[in-house]
């Protein structure tokens, strides 16, 4: 995602949850952002069955 | 005066103070002292605590002396990450924020069984904030240094843990494991770590950070002390909903067993990219000795590890929300706008996650039909300078941080037990991860054993103290 794209998303999505972005902060949330994209399409970009059940845990 | 206990394994305090040439107190008031005299430069403890370790120790003694039977760990020193509940202290996690948190009213499960075998409690460790850390340093109580150089890093986010059992300053620590944090800091300070299945080690009265990935275990200097706590500590607790059911399996008396048998491979692809070569000297010299020829794959390793990373971040922003929402100033920056971040990844992109997550687990469990141990590198280097933030692997130049959990987060992902072994390389240790199946430490930690044994495993003299 291109910076000012990413820097519109981090605007809508702190107001959102309430929290605060301060402008010193916002290079390095934006790079962790970045990362945890990329990483997070790598994983997206799998195919995998419907049928695949998530892999959290809970036991009724 | 206190007895020289220095150099001294858990095993021979436990005897000795069995056998009555060693009090308990003496040995309580031996780890003081190396304590005080060398965690000045370590800066491995937050928390000393000398009163409770002399008031357990005597009644270790008192026990003894009415000829009342003792636990396996009679007398033995031991500390914890400062994540675990100790009766009287805030349970600060690394972090500023909880050292406002009301004092503990109960120790972990851990240290409740610890102390039911006979150990000592003598304190708690420094760690990265929130264990969110691979370096073991600390904004707020400064870096848990190396024992073998203290310009470099212990590792993370058990730095403490590492550095102190790393010291010889205590036998054995207990740490923390999300995606590495007991195997980076058994790696960098050449020690023994174990990281148990997901699930095997009761969690409770801990501060958490990713309920799906977190696991706690010990770290020591031998693997006899390693099975020694492990064993003390096993067992199924109400209070940990991850907690196995499955009863007791002990692995003490069967380390002797040996590897004889015991089918070993190597992890290539992924396992043999981005490292430097004291890591891949380290995995070559114990592959030969286990005379480990055969090469596995651990399919799509890179997406496992990709994976492991957006369920932290994300899991990890939603523990913190409140505190990032309230006291954002007070975390580590560099903590706080991972968690931030990982607050703002979208829902189906973690859900797809965790479906991988079942994926990847069948792909591997099947590599268990052919082999009984995997062998990685535990860190892609040796303990990296303090501070620093990059290194060049290849003539490319890559973020430290990000690099140093690459072959740790893809086996954690999954749970499966690992012991994290140290090669005495020079000037430097790095470890070895050992993986077994779901459930079977006791093979993981029977070839350690047998590697201690051959002398291609072994924790090294602390070189920096």
């Amino acid at each position: 995602m291109a910076a000012d794209h990413l820097d519109n998303y981090i605007d809508a999505v702190s107001k959102a949850l309430a929290l605060s972005v301060e402008e010193a902060w916002r290079p390095a949330v934006r790079a962790n952002l970045d990362v945890s994209l990329r990483l997070a399409r790598l994983v997206d970009e799998f195919p995998l069955p419907d049928e695949t059940e998530p892999a959290s845990v809970y036991t009724a | 005066m206190s007895a020289n206990t220095d150099g001294l394994s858990a095993q021979q305090i436990a005897q000795a103070v069995t056998d009555r040439k060693l009090s308990a107190l003496d040995a309580a008031e031996a780890a003081l002292a190396r304590i005080a005299k060398h965690d000045r430069v370590l800066n491995s403890f937050t928390d000393v605590t000398a009163d409770r370790a002399r008031a357990t120790a005597k009644a270790i003694d008192a026990k003894i002396a009415a000829g009342e039977k003792v636990g396996p760990l009679a007398g033995v020193p031991f500390a914890v990450k400062n994540l675990f509940d100790v009766k009287g202290l805030a349970t600060r996690a690394g972090s500023k924020i909880n050292r406002d948190l009301a004092p503990s009213s109960r120790d972990a499960t851990l240290i409740e069984r610890m102390e039911a075998a006979g150990a000592v409690l003598v304190g708690a460790l420094n760690m990265g904030e929130y264990a969110y850390d691979f370096t073991g340093e600390n904004v707020h109580d400064g870096p848990s240094r190396n024992p073998h150089d203290p310009s470099r890093m212990s590792g993370g986010s058990s730095g403490g843990s590492g550095s102190a059992v790393g010291g010889a300053l205590v036998p054995i620590a207990l740490g923390s494991d999300t995606n590495g944090s007991i195997r980076v800091p058994s790696s960098f300070c050449g020690v023994f770590g174990l990281k148990p299945t997901y699930g095997r080690l009761s969690r409770a009265r801990t501060f958490p950070f990713v309920a799906g990935l977190d696991h706690l275990g010990p770290l020591a200097r031998n693997v006899g002390d390693l099975a020694l706590a492990y064993d003390a500590m096993q067992g199924q607790d109400a209070d940990d909903a991850a907690c196995t059911t499955r009863p007791v399996e002990p692995v003490t008396s069967l380390l002797a067993n040996g590897a004889d048998g015991l089918r070993a491979a190597v992890a290539g692809g992924y396992f043999q990219k981005n490292v430097f070569p004291e890591a891949l000297e380290a995995v070559s010299r114990i592959a030969k000795a286990l005379d480990a020829t055969m090469t596995v794959e651990l399919p799509e390793a890179a997406r496992a590890r990709a994976a492991a990373y957006v369920i932290t971040t994300t899991e990890g922003a939603s523990l913190h929300l409140d505190r990032l929402r309230k006291q954002p100033n007070d975390f580590d920056p560099a903590v706080r706008d991972r968690l931030i971040a990982g607050a703002m990844v979208p829902a189906p992109l973690v859900d797809r996650a965790q479906k991988f997550r079942r994926w990847y687990r069948a792909q591997v469990l099947e590599l268990f039909k052919s082999v009984d141990v995997i062998i990685a590198p535990a860190t892609p280097c040796i303990a990296p300078k303090l501070g620093q933030v990059n290194f060049v692997l290849d003539g490319v130049e890559l973020p430290v941080r990000a690099n140093i959990g690459i072959h740790t987060q893809p086996i954690s992902f999954i749970g499966l037990p690992v012991v994290a072994v140290p090669v005495p390389l020079q000037p430097m240790p790095i470890g070895v991860q050992i993986i077994a199946a779901p459930w079977r430490e006791d093979i993981a930690l029977r070839v350690a054993h047998a590697l201690e044994r051959m002398g291609v495993a072994a924790a090294p003299t602390p070189r920096g103290l």
